[in-house]
């Protein structure tokens, strides 16, 4: 910048009217809108009580995939529910305490068991959830099987007998 | 017998709707059936410097009722509890989050069925008992386990069919 404003006649515009700024211009222009429409989008977010950005971000995308248990089809991230926001009070207070994600999980879960997990875990009595789609594709497997090979038993269009080939040439005959 | 197949199929899945229509889904099951309930010590609502804690109670069948003087539905179930604690049922309360400082002078004024009440302002030991809303109902043992958890309101059909048979015979 400093290597070409020596170059420039010194008049008093804006860098719009120069045309190889006009480019760098705009971009400019445009981030200035950009940032002015982010503005009012932040100041309306939930206010960051944590203060930590850190562990603010952990906190959601831990609570993404938790279920509200006021609102159950919400997840703990995303719903208002005064429980809701107590609970990630606690994610937070324990990530604080330098408790990894898995025990923050693990803290839940000892209080409301696996419902608060979207994700359902591995137990004896999910297994038909978690295999049920690929009983189904079984399932669909076999069935294909036993159409394709009824179709093999059936006769092909080719192998007709002459006496039926002759008919159906005496039929079209016929007909014109 | 391969025409019925495609209504077996919907008549079972139709049964199975009609099974999930009847399941109440705020039923969670609780984590804490058959373990022991967790502790906890707090001011006890109405009494100045006394405190509760699940462990004063050992050796005893006791009911926590968990309640709260905003919860609409808690209104509801106090003449039932009011009605068990005359017959002698030991009724424990957690006056869960109240900010506005209320359950005295209501239980002054409605009436308590408690013994005593536990005053939780912050929520935080309605959340290590799996609280999910008020009214619920925990059944804890002579050995401080709990039995059961009961959401929602006590009427007089849950407390027939899921109260007194569990009662009975723990209190053999």
């Amino acid at each position: 910048m400093n290597a070409t404003s020596t170059s420039f006649p010194r008049r008093r515009e804006s860098i719009c009217s120069y045309k190889n700024w006009i480019p760098a211009c705009a971009g400019m222009t445009m981030l200035v809108v950009a940032l002015m429409s982010i503005a009012p989008a932040r100041a309306a977010e939930a206010v960051p009580v944590g203060n930590d950005p850190v562990i603010e971000q952990r906190m959601v995308n831990l609570a993404k995939d938790l279920r509200c248990l006021v609102c159950q089809n919400e997840t703990l991230a995303g719903s208002h529910a005064e429980l809701a926001e107590d609970l990630r009070k606690d994610i937070r207070q324990q990530m604080k305490l330098g408790k990894s994600d898995k025990e923050v999980v693990k803290y839940l879960t000892d209080r409301y068991g696996d419902f608060v997990l979207y994700k359902p875990p591995f137990r004896s009595y999910t297994l038909l959830l978690w295999f049920g789609p690929f009983l189904f594709l079984l399932g669909g497997a076999v069935i294909w099987y036993v159409t394709l090979k009824k179709r093999r038993g059936l006769q092909p269009v080719d192998q007709v007998s002459a006496a039926a080939l002759k008919q159906a040439a005496d039929l079209l005959d016929k007909n014109n | 017998m391969k025409r019925w197949i495609p209504l077996l199929i919907f008549v079972a899945l139709a049964g199975f709707l009609f099974v999930g229509l009847h399941r109440d889904p705020r039923e969670v099951p609780s984590p804490f059936i058959g373990k022991a309930a967790p502790a906890f010590n707090l001011p006890v609502v109405g009494q100045p410097g006394k405190t509760f804690s699940p462990a004063d109670n050992k050796g005893k069948v006791w009911l926590l009722n968990v309640w709260a003087p905003w919860c609409v539905s808690c209104s509801q179930e106090h003449a039932e509890l009011m009605q068990l604690a005359q017959a002698g049922v030991p009724i424990y309360g957690l006056n869960w989050k109240d900010k506005d400082r209320e359950a005295a002078a209501l239980l002054q004024r409605e009436g308590s069925p408690y013994v005593m009440v536990a005053d939780d302002v912050g929520g935080q030991t309605g959340i290590d008992w799996g609280v999910t809303g008020t009214p619920e109902t925990y059944v804890i043992d002579k050995n401080g386990i709990i039995r059961m958890k009961h959401i929602g309101i006590i009427d007089d059909a849950a407390w027939q069919t899921k109260f007194v048979p569990l009662l009975k015979e723990l209190n053999q």
